[in-house]
């Protein structure tokens, strides 16, 4: 788009793009609507962790794409988001169930709100989390971020191991009302999906792509850096605690050790292998490893091809995804998209020229093929 | 809508009173004053004295600079001037404020830009995005404005947008304003860091070696250039150069720095005559020079 643009600034289409998009955000419903009929339990619970997914892929390409920082925090903040909405939609009548060996903190007895608050409060706690974390430690740059995130982690798991009045201690928290349904769940990545455009479409998302390229060079720009990682961690947060918190319905029972590393080395997995600092990257990467994680569950039980017995190896899909990540930054570092985003005008672009040069896009077609084909081959170690 | 002045005016004016409209730098100078004063600065990096005892007075509204030989300490006057260095021993003053312990952003909100050695531009961003970035110091928006939509952020987003179009048009790179920042050919990048540091609306522009790597046609334009933008957006332009051509032929007063102390300072006739500096650059004792008794 060089010559043909008459206005630079604006972009072309867009009115065509924003009913595009809401059109789309209506099939999308129309989908849920389809598939709350049709689905059975199983392909239900798998396109409701789909969304969760893309929610905690989202909230960690923010912070570590978008904003360059490098943070191994996720599962701590799923944790706090998990605890704190499901504490606000259990009923006293089952809190008094739970809370067997430890009474609960008076307070939190008769506390109860509504879902869409409950979900939003566990996100805000969550970011608050991050702030109280962000502020000694941005200071001290990048590097130490994971580190002390890593350890964050733990930390959260510890404690709610043993603050029992608050967590219910080991045994956690058991019989969470499952509200989360497809409705829920899609709606949330939508909110998501909308307050982290239109920060990295607004000059703000420049601001801290700069950061991420440059340090010195933004803060000459008289952009105060340690600021704007500490919003762009918080920002994080906030979506990590509202994935926590939708996971936590999802699954209907929460407990401390269920948040250990392996929950942020998926959410990572999905980042990388879907594209540091893509939107769509992170979206397309959730529902792709969300459903291979799923199907990859049969290779860990026992197989028999009647010549061969193979015992059940647990823990093997992730053997094998540890290795496709290993892969994927040896030979594909920039992930399925890189930083490319999906866009109308692309996408219209690509029907309009489909009519007139078939040829062309056969040739995609091919080279997409062989790409595949290859990445099938890299595949088998 | 004072802010789309700027849009319908890009072809024409882009004067120093609508870059320094309400909440720009304001700097109060005293009138006849300088516009940034170093007294006395000495800049250590443990055993080497990068400057030493530096003291200058930059005028307003002039394009002068400062010279000397490889590792003579200049690129350190630019880092303890935008605050990336702290001196340990003087002063520095801006339009009259004193400019210690401030951190680069700070400073960058008082006036003062500028570009580096080594072009440091944001590689992700396109062109346009990087002159954006710019903008930011002045912008008035919060970032939560953003998801909401407030109307004052959207009417923000699209004078930046403009402003930085408008910009680009000023400096040539209007075309390209779609491309990646580091898909440029080189000169184009050192404009494009130009026009970046302009966005903040400086009153005072650093540039490091504008010309390093350029053909002598380039360096032409490129003077044509300095005294262009120094003119139209009514600010003071301080350059490290090793190109004497430009320095000569742009700068109405050169600082000459060796070994990070001050050897020789005045307009281009008397640099280009003091025997002290030809000693500096040449290694060797002129005629009456400072070595030849
Ligand atoms: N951060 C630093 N730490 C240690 N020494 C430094 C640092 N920055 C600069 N120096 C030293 O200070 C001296 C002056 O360096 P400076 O970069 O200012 O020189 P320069 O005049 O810009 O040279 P050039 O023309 O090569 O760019 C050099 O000896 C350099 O090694
Ligand atoms: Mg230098």
């Amino acid at each position: 788009m060089k010559a043909a643009n008459p206005s630079p600034i604006s972009e072309p289409h867009a009115l065509r793009n924003r009913l595009s998009t809401l059109g789309s955000a209506a099939l999308l419903f129309l989908g849920i609507w389809w598939a709350g009929h049709n689905l059975d339990g199983y392909q239900t619970r798998l396109l409701n962790l789909v969304a969760v997914n893309a929610i905690l892929a989202l909230s960690l390409n923010f912070i570590y794409g978008f904003s360059g920082m490098f943070s191994l925090g996720h599962a701590g903040f799923m944790a706090i988001g998990a605890y704190v909405s499901a504490l606000c939609i259990l009923t006293p009548a089952q809190k008094e169930m739970i809370w067997l060996l430890e009474p609960i903190y008076e307070p939190l007895a008769e506390f109860m709100t509504p879902f869409v608050v409950s979900v939003f409060l566990g996100g805000l706690a969550a970011a608050l989390t991050s702030l109280v974390i962000a502020l000694p430690v941005m200071r001290l740059g990048g590097d130490y971020l994971g580190i002390a995130t890593l350890g964050f982690a733990e930390i959260i798991r510890v404690l709610f191991t043993n603050l029992a009045p608050i967590t219910n201690g080991a045994i956690g928290l058991r019989g969470i009302p499952p509200y989360a349904d497809a409705w829920w769940n899609y709606a949330w990545l939508l909110a998501t999906l909308f307050v982290i455009l239109s920060l990295l479409k607004s000059n703000f998302g420049n601001v801290l792509k700069s950061i991420r390229d440059d340090e010195i060079a933004a803060r000459t720009m008289g952009i105060d850096t340690t600021a704007y990682r500490t919003m762009a961690f918080c920002v994080g947060g906030f979506f990590a605690g509202v994935g926590g918190a939708l996971m936590g319905s999802l699954v209907t029972t929460i407990e401390p050790k269920m948040f250990n590393f392996q929950y942020t080395f998926n959410i990572l997995l999905i980042v990388v292998a879907g594209g540091l600092g893509s939107v769509t990257g992170s979206v397309v990467g959730a529902a792709v490893i969300t459903i291979l994680l799923e199907w990859l569950r049969i290779i860990e039980y026992p197989m028999d091809f009647g010549f061969i017995r193979i015992p059940g190896i647990p823990g093997m899909r992730m053997v094998i995804f540890s290795v496709v990540l290993m892969l994927i930054i040896i030979f594909r570092r920039e992930g399925l998209l890189g930083n490319r985003e999906f866009s109308w005008n692309a996408f219209y672009d690509f029907f309009g020229s489909l009519k007139k040069r078939p040829d062309v896009h056969l040739g995609h077609l091919l080279r997409f093929l062989r790409l595949v084909k290859k990445l099938l081959a890299g595949g088998q170690p | 809508m004072s802010e789309c002045t700027l849009a319908e005016d890009n072809a024409g004016r882009f004067t120093a009173k609508t870059l320094h409209g309400p909440g720009g730098s304001g700097g109060v100078a005293p009138p006849g004053g300088p516009l940034l004063e170093l007294s006395g600065v000495t800049m250590r990096f443990g055993g080497v004295t990068a400057i030493d005892d530096l003291s200058l007075k930059i005028p307003p509204q002039k394009v002068v600079g400062l010279i000397g030989p490889n590792g003579a300490g200049k690129t350190t006057v630019f880092n303890v001037v935008t605050g990336f260095y702290q001196p340990q021993e003087g002063r520095l003053e801006f339009e009259g404020q004193p400019l210690a312990g401030l951190p680069p952003q700070k400073i960058c909100a008082l006036g003062i830009a500028r570009t580096f050695q080594n072009i440091r531009l944001f590689a992700g961003g396109t062109v346009l995005d990087n002159v954006m970035v710019g903008c930011h110091v002045r912008r008035k928006a919060r970032w939560w404005m953003a998801p909401l939509c407030l109307p004052v952020f959207l009417r923000e987003e699209k004078s930046i947008k403009e402003k930085s179009y408008a910009l680009l048009e000023r400096v040539g790179l209007a075309r390209a304003a779609r491309e990646k920042a580091n898909s440029l050919p080189y000169g184009a990048q050192r404009r494009l860091e130009i026009a970046r540091a302009l966005a903040t609306e400086p009153s005072f522009l650093l540039l490091d070696e504008p010309a390093a790597g350029m053909n002598p046609q380039e360096s032409e334009d490129l003077m044509h250039f300095i005294a262009k933008i120094r003119e139209e957006f009514n600010l003071s332009i301080l350059m490290i150069e090793h190109d004497m051509k430009v320095v000569m032929g742009v700068c109405s007063h050169i600082w000459v720095l060796d070994y990070g102390r001050l050897i020789a300072e005045g307009g281009p006739e008397e640099i280009r005559n003091n025997p002290w500096v030809i000693t500096a650059y040449l290694g060797r004792p002129a005629e009456g020079g400072p070595h030849s008794a």
